[in-house]
């Protein structure tokens, strides 16, 4: 049953094959038995679930069934869960229960989706081995003390064990694509504005968007399809229709016009990743693609420029958590100040002070232009680049990642190596454009992804590309020792 | 040594919204604490603002009003700050891209000439909470009632030269904003917050002298008090040999004392970058056209109005337009009491003394014109003495009834008008007066007129102060002057 895809569960649940409270039971159980190897959830949400799951099978019964009703699903512990504690990985917010739901959570809700649980994260999305988290590191299931990536590296390990057969997931500069990757999964980050952020705890604005981890592109674009959408409580949604993104997944891939950058494909790439890069590229133009090098000129910049906006952004996001009115608060503050320092001292794990300092001086004045303001100038410049290699292809495709998962710990002391996982993610952010990760083959007996970039809006074509790659392989069928 | 004043103005004008500027939390003024804020207001984690498109309208009105340039862009920003009643850390306000640009607003001086006072932009903000110290079971209690009221921010040149001028400005730009009615104008509520910026130099000199900031003063009367102190404060320490330093400055009105809040030194670095979480606020000429069509009628062409349409004087038409709530007043007076005249005396007469004596606004007035002019009807149409009519508008003003006529019966105060009784009384009274009536039957044309007063006071007596002076007139020189 864990193996099914939702597409199959949601098809089995509709015949009546199963029903939703037999399959929540099914996943529940695997969780209780299996998690303690991954740690994959931080807050599991069985009796609720089991509620859910009546009530989906009732809703069924009635005839008002969505594909969703009664699929059971995780969620980042990043989401806001209305009387589910919301920790985003941090002590800062061990003891948070919202009072609201995250908007994609709502819709979720809305469609009938049975919540698992709140899945594992670097404390407030920061990292890309979710190592950082206060509730521990998630293990990858491909391998003892792999890391699973990050941050989304518990709604990834939880996909990959099966263990769930969907996640949300947010992705900041890679933190869906990177642990999708390295987890053997599929996952997609939509465009800035296409899934409201409203609810989705802020690591960095003008970057972070929520989006979607399963085993197969389908079911990205089921998970799509209740996500996306205009929210009037998000100002930067965008308010533009939103197809049915499972419609196109069997178009033919005749006359697709792929672009390979030929700043990622440089000497300083494994040659076991770009072999696997070049073997997927090859299929693609077995089914129809043609392939061609492009140019995006500043892309060796990205890095730089986001570990500016990034934590400038994060400096002011995160000065909420103050002590004073939720989360963690210090035992007996002497004062206004000691009130601060303490809770935020405390309550804030190495990682995200690090990135609150660096954010705090970029801003600071006389720093501001030539830190904050550069990198915006950066920004735009890379966003140009994208824009104009969109004029001769359709989709750009690269490695998601430089290596496949590496062993806990090993970069933990050096954050700039960890920085670099992210350098072909980054970009997309940073442009705002829509980017996908799929499995594309194995190195040492790990999987590795394959990174697909498409044009602003264009996440029905990107799952079209990703869906017939996965109707020719059988990457994203491999599953951890089971 | 001669010294000249320099002074500009920044005031705070909270914006008469029904909602906040980023929430939908109510923005009324004396609820119980923290009942007016949302998940949003309380900056929960993943909430984020929306605009409020009635403050974008309200800050048009005002440029319009102040014959202003107004952005068609305009941009948000984030001010950095940790205070326990800021609930985000930060405060959504903007700076590089202000919705108002340069604008000016005239005012006229005591000796009747005009000045123009340019204001060099005006930005809209956010309002912070409220921290309350007393009385909270000995720590301090927050109250987030407040935060996210809309606010504009004025900011005007240094073009002020005394504390009058100052004042001047203050009642003026009053007077605008309530008649255009984007504010209550209650400024005892704190709808109404002044920033003073004085500094003097020695007459002659072009440079400008080192300036002092005190906030938030919320009377004019404070305003005008704090000027004089603080001039007369930099006065001294220059005579003696002394420099003035850059601070913030804060007056209590009630020991009629400042004292230094924060120099320059002590200043916090904001770091200001764009909100993340707004788009820039595009406005089109379109909604600007709609804006300039619905402005209600300026304070000056009011006045212009009450001129001619009311025939009243320049001086008592400036002072009945430059407030809307009196100039109402005005206008609803007139409505119910026709007598314009006799209207524009008793509201410039007892009604503002009595406003004056209680320290109450005009909108807070307890008598309504529609009371007013049916008292004045009455005083026209002889019902009433003036005595008589003081002790009605007293009646109204304490509430003792709403009804004009109903308060002159119950209180006995009808003039007797019937002539064949009042002529009963001159007669009982002249009958023991023999010695003033030869006086005055030997005086002559200019003599009489003023010893005619000498009797007045035995008949009102006689009467009860009942009967009608002008009747009483009339008899006694019917007699008398045979």
């Amino acid at each position: 049953m864990h193996n099914k895809t939702v597409a199959e569960l949601s098809r089995d649940l509709e015949s009546g094959q199963v029903s939703s409270v037999e399959l929540t039971r099914h996943f529940l159980d695997r969780i209780q038995q299996q998690d303690s190897q991954y740690n994959s959830f931080i807050t599991v949400t069985e009796e609720q679930a089991m509620a859910e799951a009546e009530a989906a099978d009732q809703r069924r019964q009635r005839g008002d069934a969505t594909p969703w009703t009664g699929i059971p699903f995780a969620q980042k512990d990043i989401f806001c869960t209305r009387g589910v504690r919301t920790t985003c990985g941090s002590k800062m917010l061990e003891p948070f229960v919202p009072p609201y739901n995250a908007t994609v959570t709502q819709r979720f809700e809305d469609a009938g989706a049975v919540s698992l649980g709140k899945t594992n994260m670097d404390e407030f999305a920061m990292g890309s081995s979710t190592e950082s988290s206060y509730f521990g590191a998630t293990t990858n299931p491909w391998g003892e003390r792999r890391v699973p990536g990050g941050s989304s590296g518990g709604s990834a390990a939880a996909v990959a064990a099966r263990l769930t057969p969907a996640a949300t997931a947010t992705d900041t500069g890679g933190s869906i694509r990177q642990p999708a990757a390295l987890c053997g999964i599929t996952g997609l980050k939509p465009t800035y504005g296409r899934v409201s952020r409203y609810g989705m705890v802020a690591f960095a604005s003008s970057l972070d968007q929520g989006g979607t981890m399963a085993r197969t592109a389908e079911d990205n674009a089921l998970m799509l399809n209740v996500m996306a959408g205009f929210d009037p409580r998000d100002s930067t949604s965008v308010d533009q229709p939103v197809p049915d993104y499972t419609a196109d997944l069997a178009q033919p891939l005749n006359g697709l016009r792929i672009g390979l950058p030929k700043e990622y494909f440089t000497d300083q790439l494994s040659p076991a990743m770009a072999d696997a890069v070049q073997s997927a590229v090859r299929e693609y133009e077995a089914l129809g693609a043609s392939v061609r090098e492009i140019s995006l000129p500043h892309a060796n910049l990205a890095i730089a420029a986001y570990y500016i906006i990034a934590p400038a952004e994060c400096s002011a996001n995160l000065s909420r958590f103050d002590g004073v009115r939720y989360g963690y608060r210090c035992k007996n503050p002497e004062d206004l100040l000691d009130l601060y320092t303490r809770t935020r001292a405390e309550g804030f794990g190495s990682e995200v002070k690090r990135r609150i300092m660096i954010g705090t001086y970029a801003l600071s004045a006389g720093y501001y232009d030539a830190y904050y303001a550069k990198a915006q100038k950066v920004r735009r410049l890379i966003r140009q680049d994208f824009i104009d290699a969109f004029d001769d292809v359709d989709v750009i495709m690269s490695p998601t990642t430089p290596s496949p998962a590496f062993v806990q710990g090993e970069k933990t002391s050096d954050p700039v190596t960890m920085y670099l996982e992210d350098i072909f993610t980054i970009s997309t952010n940073l442009a705002g454009l829509p980017a996908m990760s799929v499995p594309a083959g194995m190195i040492d007996g790990l999987p590795v992804g394959l990174q697909i970039i498409g044009r602003y809006f264009d996440e029905a074509r990107l799952l079209n590309v990703a869906h017939q790659f996965q109707q020719a392989t059988d990457w994203h069928l491999r599953t951890p020792n089971d | 040594m001669q010294w000249d004043v320099v002074i500009g103005l920044e005031i705070h004008v909270q914006l008469a919204t029904q909602t906040k500027i980023f929430s939908g939390s109510s923005t009324a003024y004396g609820a119980e604490p923290n009942t007016q804020a949302s998940a949003v207001d309380l900056a929960m984690p993943g909430t984020l603002p929306v605009a409020n498109e009635a403050a974008f309208r309200y800050a048009v009105m005002l440029g319009l009003a102040i014959e202003a340039d107004i952005s068609r862009r305009s941009v948000f920003e984030r001010k950095n700050y940790f205070y326990p009643d800021l609930p985000k850390g930060y405060q959504t306000t903007q700076l590089a891209q202000p919705i108002v640009g340069p604008g000016h607003v005239d005012i006229e001086l005591a000796d009747g000439r005009q000045k123009r006072i340019r204001i060099h932009h005006a930005h809209l903000e956010e309002d912070a909470g409220k921290s309350l110290h007393e009385d909270f079971h000995g720590m301090s209690g927050i109250d987030l009632n407040r935060a996210g009221t809309p606010l504009i921010e004025i900011v005007t040149e240094p073009d002020m030269r005394s504390a009058d001028e100052a004042v001047a400005f203050a009642r003026k730009l009053h007077g605008i904003v309530t008649s255009i009615g984007i504010c209550d104008g209650n400024m005892s509520q704190g709808s109404m917050r002044f920033d003073v910026n004085v500094s003097i130099r020695p007459k002659g000199e072009d440079k400008l002298g080192t300036r002092t900031e005190t906030k938030n003063l919320n009377s004019f009367r404070f305003m005008e008090q704090a000027i004089h102190q603080e001039v007369e404060r930099q006065i001294d320490v220059l005579t003696d040999g002394g420099a003035i330093v850059q601070e913030t400055r804060l007056y209590d009105g009630d020991t009629q004392q400042s004292r230094s809040m924060r120099t320059k030194e002590e200043a916090n670095d904001y770091r200001y970058f764009p909100c993340p979480d707004l788009l820039p606020v595009v406005i089109d000429d379109a909604f600007i056209a709609h804006a300039r069509q619905h402005l209600p009628e300026l304070p000056d062409a009011r006045k212009a109005r009450f001129m001619t349409a009311y025939g009243l004087t320049d001086y008592d038409a400036g002072l009945l337009s430059s407030g809307a709530a009196m100039a109402q007043l005005f206008e609803d007076t007139v409505k119910h009491g026709k007598d314009p005249k006799l209207a524009a005396n008793w509201l410039l007469g007892e009604l503002s003394a009595r406003l004056n004596s209680e320290d109450r606004e005009p909108a807070n007035c307890p008598v309504t014109g529609a009371q007013l002019g049916a008292l004045i009807l009455r005083i026209s149409d002889g019902t009433l003495s003036s005595s008589g009519a003081k002790k009605v508008f007293e009646g109204l003003w304490d509430g003792e009834a709403t009804d004009v006529d109903s308060l002159i019966e119950a209180r006995g105060l009808r003039q007797v008008s019937d002539t064949a009784a009042l002529e009963q009384i001159v007669d009982t009274v002249l009958a023991d007066m023999g010695e003033q009536i030869a006086q005055y039957q030997q005086a002559d044309d200019k003599k009489r007129k003023k010893l005619l007063g000498g009797f007045m006071g035995p008949l009102m007596k006689a009467s009860g102060g009942q009967g009608n002076p002008k009747l009483f007139n009339e008899i006694l020189r019917r007699k008398l002057d045979r």
